[in-house]
């Protein structure tokens, strides 16, 4: 059965300064059906997306949405059209309430001023459709990272546009409300509404997508029904070469103790947690969004004092009240939002890389300048980073390139411990692949890494063993071989 | 793995040898427009004045354009951590009157003993210096706006000054005093040459070392920073220290051209410091900009002044235009920068 058209690009193509972002790009949208979008980071879906929600003008080729042709010069002409999106980078008003942030804009009026109680209820019915328990009079700015992406969904849904673009939607939140998103986007398709689904999860597009298209390059690859496209089909259509299974770690040699962490509790957050990393060891931490995994790895490093608990590294007892302290001690952390947390936009590859480890390349009062880009070199070239100079704004990188300098300032402090938040999100699999081999190589030099991670093959693949937070305490534990998907979740909710 | 350290070698040497990346037109516009900004006021100045070519004008500028530029400098630091310091005018002014009062024969209440002008001048920086670091304490430990807190001391010191002084001017200073500010060496102004020094040591601190590396990444990302392992708070109130201490450079340079302390001097003197720093294109936000960038906005600033007076504009006027030059300057650099969002 064939469903009734909704959207059409034709033969599109866009051209900024040096790159050909788009090259004779087509593909068809369908009423009731999810349509994904895949390839790697710098593939042209951002392109595409911005055209088809009126950021972008396209340079030629024609856009056919219900049978008309449409060209948008603004984000507002198409969603008054009919075609909302969800953006993959969160761009609430972190001092207004979660209403206002949904109906920002559209907001309910009462004799010229806004009618709250009747914003509140409609922003209320909305999140209830997801499941979602969030006061609609909560301050956007006490959210988490994933309340606010599944605020951005319900704002997103609210629009009952025609078309929802969805562009890495599930990038911060964790699987319980990937499934409740899920079952909105089934409700959606009933309804006859098109559903354009871009995400770097494999997984997420094979469960919820009825067609594929794969772009490389901004060509158009392929487009293929569900039904005749298989994960490793599509990550070699996507990378353009064949590859084997995904990324497993390599088993190194699991070795004494080198961390341990004993009764750490902070109230509202996590409570005795206790936990011990070997040499060689990747230890994966396991929970769904709220359950205290990221407090923990913030305390761990000294960016917040537990109430009590204690720390011993090579059985040694340590203090660690600051991320200085963690450094000193051989801990690197790489925070879950690299953006807010991770690096300093506005200066350049070099000047980022370098930060942790000025003391060790300061000689006397003065930087060693040919030592530290020397060190730098060899942290781009570790990390196979994609820079002409090293003095390129880090702003100006892609995600997958802004990661690697993250971990390429980790690394550089030399640490013994690495403490992973969220290593991968929202970057394309190549650059997971490179970042995946690093951390293996890394433990099998006698090191250990604490990985937070939301993607279960992620957490699979990579954890020698798994503990699974939930509601602040340590709820179970596994090792790689009882491992799997179902019990997981189950301890998990 | 031979071959891997050659490769690590050969994209070293890409990346080292690779200068050449700069020298676009674009760069250069990007790295050095406030300098043609800067050239084409003075080929307008030359044209319109044929005084203001002649070397004794020149030095004349420079001398005058000592002070906002010592300001300047400070602020350069304090705004690209994000902050702001109002309170650079009135320091300069308590500083300014500390340092008289221990060289003039005329202070009763310090007895009219003169102490040597080593030890006054001491007293003086030390003085601007500790006012700064309270300021830097309560932005960093408190966290109160530095906006809000260097409001507070600009009151607060100018009340100072004006307590200290009982609203006198403090004259009669001695002769080694003066020299701060009339004196010359190889007929170049002190005041001139004590700014190019200050000059060249903020640029070294600012970009050679740690510190100056700290300061950009604490007004880029505060959060980044911390987790960097870099104390941001020492980073705070450091910064608002050296600012208080160049105010004090400033105030004895003032008080020693004008051969008194004058409690009411200095005010409004923030606004052309901040100006400079902006005009420089030094970002309000933090983070980015650049030391040589404030000195040609200091420049500016000093030449728009002195052009001004020889083409005989009524100081109404003058204030006009300046602050129209001054929002020019920025929207220029705005633009350039593309700066849309």
């Amino acid at each position: 059965m064939e469903n009734e058209v909704l959207l059409e690009v034709r033969n599109i193509s866009k051209t900024f300064p040096g790159v050909k972002a788009l090259d004779n790009i087509s593909l068809t949208l369908r009423k009731g059906t999810v349509h994904a979008l895949c390839g790697e980071n710098g593939a042209g879906k951002s392109t595409l997306m911005h055209i088809l929600i009126g950021m972008y003008r396209k340079d030629s080729g024609d856009l056919v949405f219900k049978g008309k042709k449409v060209d948008f010069a603004l984000p507002k002409q198409a969603l008054d059209a009919g075609i909302s999106i969800i953006e993959q980078e969160l761009t609430p008003i972190y001092d207004m309430t979660v209403a206002e942030n949904i109906f920002l804009g559209r907001e309910p009026v009462k004799l010229g001023f806004i009618d709250y109680p009747r914003l509140n209820k409609m922003a209320t019915a909305v999140l209830n459709d997801l499941e979602v328990r969030i006061e609609p009079t909560q301050k956007m700015k006490l959210l988490s990272l994933a309340e606010i992406q599944l605020v951005e969904i319900a704002k997103a849904i609210s629009y009952d546009s025609e078309i929802i673009i969805m562009d890495e939607p599930t990038s911060a939140i964790g699987e319980k409300e990937v499934e409740n998103l899920f079952k909105i986007i089934d409700l959606m398709k009933k309804r006859d509404k098109g559903i354009l689904y871009v995400s770097h999860r494999l997984k997420e597009v094979f469960t919820i997508a009825d067609e594929i298209t794969v772009l490389r390059d901004g060509k158009h690859i392929s487009t293929e029904s569900i039904k005749n496209m298989d994960t490793s089909k599509l990550v070699s259509l996507m990378i353009g070469r064949k590859v084997g299974e995904d990324f497993v770690k390599e088993n190194s040699p699991v070795g004494p103790t080198l961390l341990s962490v004993e009764h750490f509790s902070k109230r509202g957050q996590f409570y005795n947690i206790s936990l011990n990393l070997k040499k060689g060891e990747v230890l994966g931490i396991f929970g769904l969004m709220g359950a205290g995994r990221s407090e923990f790895l913030h305390a761990l490093y000294g960016l917040e004092k537990p109430d009590q608990g204690e720390v011993r590294i090579e059985n040694q007892k340590v203090k660690i009240c600051s991320p200085r302290d963690a450094i000193k001690n051989g801990i690197a952390l790489v925070t879950e939002d690299r953006k807010k947390m991770g690096l300093v936009l506005t200066s350049s590859v070099k000047e980022n890389i370098s930060l942790a480890s000025l003391k060790e390349l300061t000689t006397g009062l003065f930087i060693h300048e040919k030592r530290e880009k020397l060190q730098v070199v060899d942290m781009v070239n570790k990390f196979n980073i994609k820079i002409t100079g090293l003095s390129h704004l880090v702003k100006n990188l892609s995600g997958g390139n802004q990661q690697k300098v993250v971990l390429g300032k980790c690394f550089l402090t030399a640490p013994k411990i690495l403490l992973l938040d969220e290593p991968t999100r929202g970057i394309d699999v190549g650059a997971k692949r490179e970042i995946y081999k690093i951390i293996s190589s890394y433990t099998s030099e006698g090191y250990g890494v604490i990985m937070i991670s939301s993607e279960i093959p992620e957490i699979l693949s990579m954890s020698d063993r798994i503990v699974v937070f939930k509601n602040g305490s340590i709820a179970g534990e596994f090792n790689k071989a009882e491992a799997n998907q179902e019990n997981l979740l189950h301890i998990a909710s | 793995m031979l071959n891997m350290d050659m490769n690590i070698t050969e994209s070293a040497n890409k990346f080292l040898g690779n200068k050449r990346e700069k020298y676009n037109l674009k760069n250069i516009y990007a790295n050095y427009g406030i300098i043609i900004v800067f050239a084409l006021l003075c080929l307008i100045l030359s044209f319109a004045s044929p005084y203001f070519l002649k070397e004794k004008n020149i030095v004349n500028v420079l001398r005058q354009t000592s002070i906002n530029g010592l300001l300047s400098i400070g602020m350069t630091f304090v705004i690209l951590t994000g902050g702001i310091d109002l309170s650079v005018g009135s320091i300069l002014a308590f500083a300014g009157v500390v340092g008289a009062s221990f060289s003039s024969s005329a202070f009763a209440a310090l007895g009219g003993i003169v102490h040597p002008a080593i030890l006054s001048f001491s007293i003086s920086l030390l003085v601007g210096m500790v006012l700064g670091l309270i300021n830097g304490s309560l932005v960093a430990k408190w966290r109160i706006a530095p906006f809000v807190v260097t409001l507070g001391m600009l009151s607060m010191a100018r009340g100072l000054t004006f307590i200290y002084t009982d609203g006198m001017p403090i004259p009669n200073l001695d002769k080694s005093f003066l020299v701060i500010g009339q004196g010359e060496f190889f007929s170049i102004p002190v005041p001139v040459i004590i700014f190019a020094l200050v000059f060249l040591m903020a640029w070294i601190v600012l970009y050679k070392t740690r510190f100056g590396r700290y300061v950009y990444a604490v007004g880029g990302n505060e959060k980044s920073a911390k987790i960097s392992g870099i104390s941001t708070r020492l980073i705070f109130l450091a910064v608002y220290g050296i600012s208080g201490l160049l105010s004090a450079l400033g105030g004895l340079i003032l008080t020693a051209r004008t051969t008194a302390g004058l409690p009411q001097a200095g005010v409004s003197y923030e606004l052309d410091a901040i100006a400079a720093v902006v005009i420089g294109g030094t970002s309000l936000n933090g983070g980015q900009g650049t030391l040589v960038g404030t000195f040609f906005g200091a420049l500016i600033m000093g030449v728009i002044n002195n052009g001004l007076d020889l083409l005989g504009v009524s100081s109404y006027f003058q204030q006009l235009i300046k602050g129209a030059i001054i929002v020019i300057a920025v929207l220029l650099d705005t633009l350039q920068k593309g700066n849309k969002d």
